[in-house]
């Protein structure tokens, strides 16, 4: 076999002949973590919000989402085919199972630990328990939210490289097409975008998660304040 | 003007905490609630914005029942001031200001006006604190916006729950100046809750004393300093007194500095002849029992011996009587001598946290104290430790 000898170059040259493949199977990948995704946070934001509601409600939402995660990822796409057929629903369908738990348990989480004394506040001025939920706790716990996001965005990156077992697309096909080909450039050609991916993606929503933190604002660039000058 | 009219209030677990309160806050006032932790102050003022709803009783203001109105809207028309400030931290400071304004959805530009004077009026410049978030400000600003943002609405009544007593000494002295150079500009009905006693003299009109749910006192600062209605009000007025004049070195006598350490004691299985031997050669007219532990169980006179001396079984257990009155270590020798003088005692027990019996104050051993503080005022006597005969 002559792969050992293969060398960093023969990758660049790989890639570059085959860029346009790659670059959609890359466009695909992260379409459908982010339909998934969105799906998830679209879903489980208000799942989150009625866990807040009741202790007994977030017990039995929470258990539920914590087995749909704790099945794996190659079951339930598995599962889910044999249910929706093979195609691009299956994976998405299955990515949106796999992030509602992060999702709803961050929400709920963030949601819970507002400090008592600014929904007191709220109340206390007039805010309706709705006003109260979108301008005061929703924005306070954003912070939890991101998070959710950025640990249910990394799992999803990681399953969809398994997606063309069951009839999708993205980097995962370059993979298998490698494996089945015994052609590790393939290999290299699919995993290494989709790890750089995954670890991208943390940073980014790392850092917006930091940035959503509001909950010790300052304002951004302004001169500090100057001390207070006692009139004579 | 507000009328509490019989308001009980009764939790789910059966604890009564508002006892039967009548009450009544007049318009362009502050009344100040003021009492121990738990004595109710705090729910007393939740019932006016609802956040509080009586069990029985009502609440009117200007003459309206408020059991019929939308409490969501009532608040918005109650401004409200809380210890932790509860300014919202993803708010700049003119949001904050404007939280009430917005949800009575008042045009932007009355709103930003309003927000500016405001600001202004409590000496914070508004073209460099608009803008600010709440992290930004020390804690007295923090408290001042947590103030205007309770008049931002011009609301005509304002709640305040211990606003100040999460300051520092500094601001807080300043912060109470400023709310009554507001009050005399405004003129609001100003409902606040305290447990500091000075800081309620120094801004109430009408200070009200409360005491396990109920109302002990109602009055002007004056009055209530004038006449307290009983030991409790005297207690709660005295003891901050106390302390700050103790803070210019006056130096008030403590009961444990004047009480007799070794008083006639003895044990509840003691028989009656005992107890009368016991008496006569330490010459008392009576006997304090204690248990092992020094617990004080209760007292026996020789008159009530003698009445149950026929009974030869009987333990000065079975003859004591309680002692109503006691003063707690640390009290001060004022306290104990105004309790003996008001129930007509001859002596009182001195006891520690644990109720157990650490010495006795009599008359006896407070003339002794005075002579021994005083002895210049004894008649000229030959220098000496000026312990008069």
């Amino acid at each position: 076999m002559d792969e050992k000898k293969l060398t960093f170059m023969d990758f660049v040259s790989y890639v570059s002949r085959n860029s346009g493949l790659l670059w959609e199977y890359f466009i695909q990948h992260i379409l459908m973590v982010v339909i998934g995704l969105g799906l998830a946070i679209v879903i489980g934001v208000p799942l989150g919000i009625l866990c807040s509601r009741s202790r007994w409600v977030a017990k039995v939402i929470l258990f539920i989402t914590n087995i749909l995660q704790v099945i794996p990822s190659l079951a339930m796409l598995v599962i889910l085919m044999l249910w929706l057929g093979l195609g691009m629903k299956t994976v998405m369908v299955g990515l949106f199972l796999y992030s509602l738990n992060p999702i709803v348990r961050n929400t709920y989480v963030g949601l819970k630990q507002v400090d008592p004394s600014y929904m007191e506040s709220g109340r206390g001025i007039g805010m309706s328990p709705f006003q109260l939920l979108y301008k005061v706790r929703f924005p306070l716990a954003l912070t939890y939210l991101m998070s959710g996001i950025r640990i249910a965005a990394v799992i999803a990156i990681g399953v969809v490289t398994i997606a063309p077992l069951v009839g999708g697309s993205g980097l995962g096909r370059e993979i298998y097409a490698g494996l089945n080909s015994n052609n590790s450039l393939r290999i290299f050609a699919g995993a290494i975008p989709a790890a750089l991916l995954a670890i991208v993606a943390d940073i980014v929503l790392g850092a917006l998660q930091k940035k959503l933190d509001l909950s010790k604002r300052k304002s951004s660039g302004a001169a500090p304040v100057p001390p207070k000058i006692q009139k004579v | 003007m507000i009328v509490l009219d019989h308001v009980n209030k009764v939790y789910d677990d059966g604890f009564h905490a508002l006892k039967d309160i009548n009450l009544e806050f007049k318009k362009g006032e502050i009344t100040v609630l003021i009492g121990p932790s738990g004595c109710g102050k705090s729910t007393t003022m939740k019932l006016i914005n609802a956040l509080n709803t009586p069990s029985s009783g009502k609440v009117l203001i200007d003459g309206k029942d408020i059991s019929g109105l939308n409490p969501v809207e009532l608040r918005r028309n109650i401004g409200y001031v809380i210890q932790s400030v509860g300014l919202f931290p993803h708010m700049n400071i003119a949001k904050n200001v404007a939280v009430v304004p917005h949800l009575k959805k008042w045009d932007k530009e009355k709103t930003d006006r309003k927000v500016n004077e405001l600001l202004d009026l409590v000496g914070l410049d508004h073209t460099i604190y608009r803008n600010r978030y709440p992290s930004e400000l020390s804690g007295g600003q923090q408290q001042r916006v947590g103030v205007i943002r309770a008049l931002a609405a011009d609301q005509d009544i304002i709640l305040m729950d211990e606003p100040f007593s999460a300051l520092d000494p500094i601001s807080r002295e300043q912060l109470q100046d400023e709310l009554i150079r507001l009050q005399q500009e405004l003129n609001k009905t100003i409902i606040f809750v305290t447990h500091d006693m000075d800081e309620a003299i120094k801004i109430a009109d009408t200070i009200v004393l409360m005491k396990d749910g109920q109302i002990v006192q109602t009055g002007k600062p004056e009055a209530i300093l004038r006449h307290p209605a009983n030991g409790f009000v005297r207690n709660f007025i005295g003891q901050k007194r106390l302390q700050s004049e103790n803070e210019l070195s006056y130096e008030i006598p403590l009961v444990d500095d004047v009480m007799i350490t070794n008083p006639v004691t003895a044990f509840p299985n003691r028989g009656l002849a005992e107890a009368i031997k016991m008496m006569e050669s330490k010459r008392v007219d009576s006997l304090f029992i204690v248990d092992r532990n020094k617990q004080l169980q209760g007292a026996v006179s020789i008159y009530r011996v003698l009445d149950m001396y026929g009974e030869e079984g009987k333990t000065v257990a079975d003859v004591m009587i309680p002692v109503r009155f006691s003063v707690a270590s640390g009290s001060t020798l004022p306290q104990a001598i105004e309790l003996m003088d008001s129930h007509q005692l001859s002596n009182v027990p001195v006891v520690d946290g644990n109720n157990r019996f650490l010495g006795l104050v009599t008359r006896g051993s407070v003339v002794k104290h005075l002579a021994e503080v005083y002895p210049n005022l004894a008649p000229p006597q030959p220098a000496g430790e000026g312990e008069p005969v």
